[in-house]
């Protein structure tokens, strides 16, 4: 594709040079979260508050008593990151309105993985998004809980292997889908939920920036490869990355106000054995099982393209 | 500040919160404590507030928003009880370790289960050693002064410390008292506009809430109790000024009739008022009975204790919480222990009270400070007692 080709001449001049999040921190090689973050930071920019949910990027992050992080940060536990967000934000608006801090908007960012997103921390999440707080929710999903060691989360994929639904003579690993949480937090009424991926990094910035605009909440579900758990070679992060778009397991689309948009779309998907075949946690999958996985996946993403394609936004709506 | 104004205490509670001008309050619906918010939210929905009130999905995310409101260099407020508290519990330990001044109302509530809506003191001694600093209230007009007193001590630069003001749920929280209510320009003269010491904006960039690995860890837990321990200095001294101020005087332990007390009676929160009857009609038949009533709870008062208890022969500490299998109330233990090294020191017992909402008249203290006057002479006849049980 021409796209891929030109990245390299144009994207040095698109991203900002300026580092948020700074390099010596303690991730692995490979780690497609920390990759996401950084340019996250970037298509943020300084006037942004980070709060993050406890989680890998946290641990690695902020030893003390070293920071990564160049823009102001807090975390205080694992299933808040949306409340203590939601604080932030009140906190800074009624500053702000009387006159004790600069008066110029901030944008709180809570960032959490996929246990602090699904699990834990979802009704926080929920909560903060039906109250409609002024800001941006990204989860970071890895697709299970890493930090602790691999173990099963709502986000863990049908098939997949994990430490705590290991594959072994009665089990085949995960034998339940994962949950689309995107559509949950649309149902919320979020006026911009996306998905978005670290192996597309322009599609990702702009989301971040579309999101950041937002007056209200607004939701970003970043795929993000982790070699250690998912068991794959470190230098392949990125081409994982583009295989789970490519063969339609994680379809990149927004939804602005209801009106659904894919923002990458493959001419035609690949077969899914083409990702899970490089993925450890994938390995003892049977051809029966990869079916089935191919099957839901087309399922999925043609129901997802009739959203786009049937589906009006709220303004369309009023009548 | 002038005349008395009846009030149910738990809106006299929100009304001198309103008064310190928090930014940010979070709260979450719990009986009994619930009139407080709601109250604020009056309030702010009057417009004589400006403020932002968090409707949260849960006490949880209640201290959650407090913290990140707190974080970002808003006054935060919020209130609880009982379970309420404990879902908080995982929070709760974090705010005193990031040193954020968040001021919480404990409507007293006993823990589940069985369920039950009424007071005893089992949820604040869950919390007993989070860091923060923990006060009771005894009435009405204490609930008002300390509200506005632990904004007050919470801030200051020496402190920054969380504290939970505690008033027994329904003995205090929905009763009427008359009480003095200072006015706007003598809280904010009281009460300067908070100036955290560090805050998440991008003005001036900081990391809140890093990890900690063993080499550093142990110096954060030593951090931690130095300041809360420092803290008394601070609260003595917001106490005088407020005694200067409004002519109410606050000590750590107060004591009432205590001259020549040979038996003492150790009560906390509101139940010390009922005492109070109890120890005037035994000193009218002549026994020397005195009371003490806790005040502070963290940092615990321990020269004031010791001072308090000379003479005595007896205290016959009033838990309202169990603790299990246990060496009694959980005051009871730290009074106790309080006087261990102490040359002439008293018999300590412990006696659990007022559980769940069992009321506590006046007949009770009476039989309580005739037991700790017999067993002073004869010796202890249990580790402790769960006073009043129908059918033992």
């Amino acid at each position: 594709m021409n796209i891929v080709e030109n990245f390299d001449l144009y994207a040095p001049r698109l991203v900002d040079k300026e580092e948020h999040f700074s390099a010596g921190h303690r991730a692995c090689q490979g780690c497609g979260e920390a990759l996401a973050i950084r340019l996250m930071c970037k298509a943020l920019g300084k006037d942004t508050v980070i709060v993050n949910a406890t989680g890998c990027m946290e641990v690695i992050s902020t030893m003390y008593p070293t920071t990564a992080w160049n823009l102001p940060w807090i975390h205080v536990a694992f299933p808040n990151s949306a409340s203590v967000g939601a604080g932030v934000e009140a906190g800074l608006k009624v500053l702000r309105r009387k006159g004790k801090i600069a008066d110029r908007k901030v944008k709180t960012v809570c960032i959490g993985g996929d246990g602090g997103t699904f699990d834990i921390g979802f009704q926080a999440l929920s909560g903060a998004m039906e109250r409609g707080h002024d800001l941006l929710y990204v989860c970071f999903d890895n697709e299970a809980y890493m930090n602790t060691g691999i173990q099963r989360s709502g986000a863990t994929p049908f098939g997949a292997s994990t430490t705590t639904n290991p594959t072994g003579a009665a089990s085949q690993g995960k034998n339940e889908w994962k949950k689309n949480i995107a559509e949950i937090i649309a149902a919320h009424n979020v006026p911009y939920v996306a998905t978005a991926c670290h192996s597309y990094p322009l599609d990702f910035m702009n989301k971040v920036k579309k999101a950041r605009e937002v007056e209200g909440p607004s939701y970003i579900h970043c795929l993000t490869v982790c070699p250690t758990g998912w068991r794959t070679a470190s230098e392949e992060t990125i081409k994982l990355g583009r295989l789970a778009v490519e063969t339609g397991v994680f379809p990149l689309y927004e939804i602005e106000e209801g009106k659904y948009r894919m923002t990458i779309k493959p001419d035609k998907l690949r077969p899914v054995e083409d990702y899970l075949k490089p993925q450890g946690r994938f390995r003892h999958l049977t051809p029966d099982s990869i079916q089935k996985i191919q099957d839901r996946v087309i399922m999925e993403y043609n129901k997802l393209l009739d959203k786009v394609e049937n589906l009006h936004s709220w303004d369309e709506l009023k009548g | 500040m002038s005349e008395r104004i009846g009030m149910e205490i738990a809106l006299a509670a929100a009304e001198a919160v309103a008064l310190c001008r928090p930014d940010v309050i979070a709260a979450y619906p719990i009986t009994p404590n619930t009139h407080v918010p709601e109250h604020l939210s009056d309030i702010v929905a009057e417009g004589r507030l400006d403020a932002d009130f968090i409707c949260v999905e849960s006490e949880h995310s209640a201290l959650s928003a407090c913290c990140g409101a707190s974080g970002a260099g808003a006054r935060a407020f919020t209130a609880t009880s009982s379970q309420g508290l404990l879902y908080m519990a995982e929070i709760v330990p974090i705010v005193s370790s990031m040193r954020l001044p968040v001021v919480m109302i404990i409507g007293n509530r006993a823990l589940s289960g069985p369920i039950n809506i009424w007071n005893d003191h089992s949820d604040i001694m869950s919390q007993r050693d989070a860091g923060w600093i923990s006060m009771f209230a005894a009435n009405g007009q204490e609930v008002v002064d300390m509200s506005v007193q632990s904004f007050k001590i919470a801030e200051h630069r020496d402190v920054m410390l969380p504290v939970n003001l505690n008033l027994d749920g329904f003995q205090l929280t929905h009763v009427v008292e008359p009480m003095m209510f200072p006015n706007q320009e003598e809280v904010d003269a009281f009460l300067p506009e908070y100036k955290p010491y560090a805050a998440v904006h991008p003005d001036n960039i900081v990391s809140m809430g890093t990890l900690a690995l063993p080499e550093i860890f142990n110096e954060c837990m030593k951090a931690n109790d130095e300041v809360l321990k420092g803290s008394k200095k601070v609260i003595l001294e917001v106490w005088k000024e407020w005694e200067e101020k409004f002519g109410r005087s606050y000590k750590p332990v107060e004591s009432y009739r205590t001259e020549g007390a040979e038996v003492l009676l150790f009560a906390i929160g509101s139940m010390a008022e009922t005492a109070e009857v109890a120890v005037d009609q035994l000193r009218d038949k002549g026994m020397k009975v005195g009371l003490l009533k806790l005040r502070l709870w963290r940092p615990f008062p321990f020269e004031e204790i010791r001072e308090a208890v000379k003479g005595a022969k007896v205290v016959a500490v009033l838990d309202r919480a169990v603790s299990f299998g246990g060496p009694g109330g959980p005051v009871f233990s730290e009074v106790r222990s309080a006087l261990y090294d102490e040359k002439d020191r008293p018999m300590v017992i412990s006696e659990i009270i007022g559980l769940g909402g069992r009321d506590v008249p006046v007949g009770d203290f009476v039989k309580i400070a005739e037991k700790a006057a017999r067993v002073a002479k004869t010796g202890p006849e249990e580790e402790y007692e769960i006073f009043g049980v129908r059918g033992s």
